[in-house]
């Protein structure tokens, strides 16, 4: 089971209201990549894992994936608080307006709702940790677009942070596929 | 206004030792017989407990398993998205 704690994992701010930023933040919020995907990704993956150091790894980087989701729902909460409708809709936000005013509804940049069609866990836990690690890395490549997208120092902060959370979760991850890889290279062996 | 900052630099007091912790799990799911990361984990979180407890003590309920004063407190704003930190 899980306990919410009433804190971000991270500070989380803002210098000013910008629609076209938060747009983008999307990318992370309900894209293909996101920390949406990463959290449901991992903690389906985990039940199917053969040794503990996988099963631990796969848990507690799926929860911290959920503690990111919640750090870029904050970031496009603070970047959309104070906008009307007409500037939601000059920035590209009409749409998004439409159908969920300023809930944080699960899209990516474009508008295209999230879905499980993103992930993928095939009982295979070696190939179930290359998919990881190619997430890790594209997670990776999209928060540098992003932070290249913005010049709020306090948004590139928080986007710079989730950035290197990404290499810690890719160098981990090697770590566990090598545990699994020797651990099934022993059972042929003694089996 | 001033005990609004105070408790924002505490909270992130709490963030910071939290991240050190959360640091030292995950290599410890995958080098669980490194005696030294645990018990730099071990220290951390004995820092994160004594910390945890002055921030509820003070600003109220970080989690629904912490004991609250009456009325329950732990839903009162700011919630984490509200805070400016």
């Amino acid at each position: 089971m899980w306990f919410y704690e009433k804190k971000l994992q991270y500070p989380a701010n803002v210098r000013r209201c910008d629609l076209a930023m938060a747009k983008f933040l999307f990318a992370q919020y309900g894209g293909p990549d996101s920390e949406l995907s990463a959290a449901v990704r991992y903690l389906t993956q985990r039940y199917t894992m053969p040794i503990p150091q996988a099963k631990a790894l796969l848990t507690d980087i799926g929860t911290e994936e959920m503690a990111h989701w919640e750090i870029i729902g904050t970031l496009i909460y603070k970047l959309t608080e104070d906008a009307t409708p007409e500037q939601l809709r000059e920035a590209g936000l009409g749409d998004h307006f439409a159908q969920h005013d300023k809930a944080l509804y699960p899209h990516d940049a474009a508008g295209v709702p999230w879905t499980a069609a993103y992930i993928q866990a095939t009982g295979d836990p070696i190939t179930d940790l290359h998919e990881n690690l190619a997430a890790e890395q594209k997670a990776r490549t999209t928060y540098e677009h992003l932070i290249s997208l913005t010049d709020d120092d306090g948004v590139i902060a928080t986007l710079s942070f989730l950035r290197e959370r990404e290499v810690v979760h890719f160098q981990r991850f090697g770590e566990a596929l090598m545990q699994v890889q020797e651990h099934y290279q022993h059972k042929h062996i003694f089996c | 206004m001033h005990d609004y900052r105070s408790m924002v630099e505490l909270l992130k007091e709490i963030q910071a030792l939290e991240f050190g912790v959360y640091e030292l799990a995950l290599f410890l799911d995958t080098h669980p017989g490194d005696r030294r990361a645990l018990e730099d984990h071990n220290r951390l979180v004995s820092r994160l407990n004594q910390l945890r407890k002055a921030f509820e003590d003070r600003y109220g309920p970080l989690r629904l398993d912490s004991e609250s004063p009456y009325p329950y407190r732990y839903i009162n704003d700011p919630w984490p998205w509200e805070i400016q930190y």
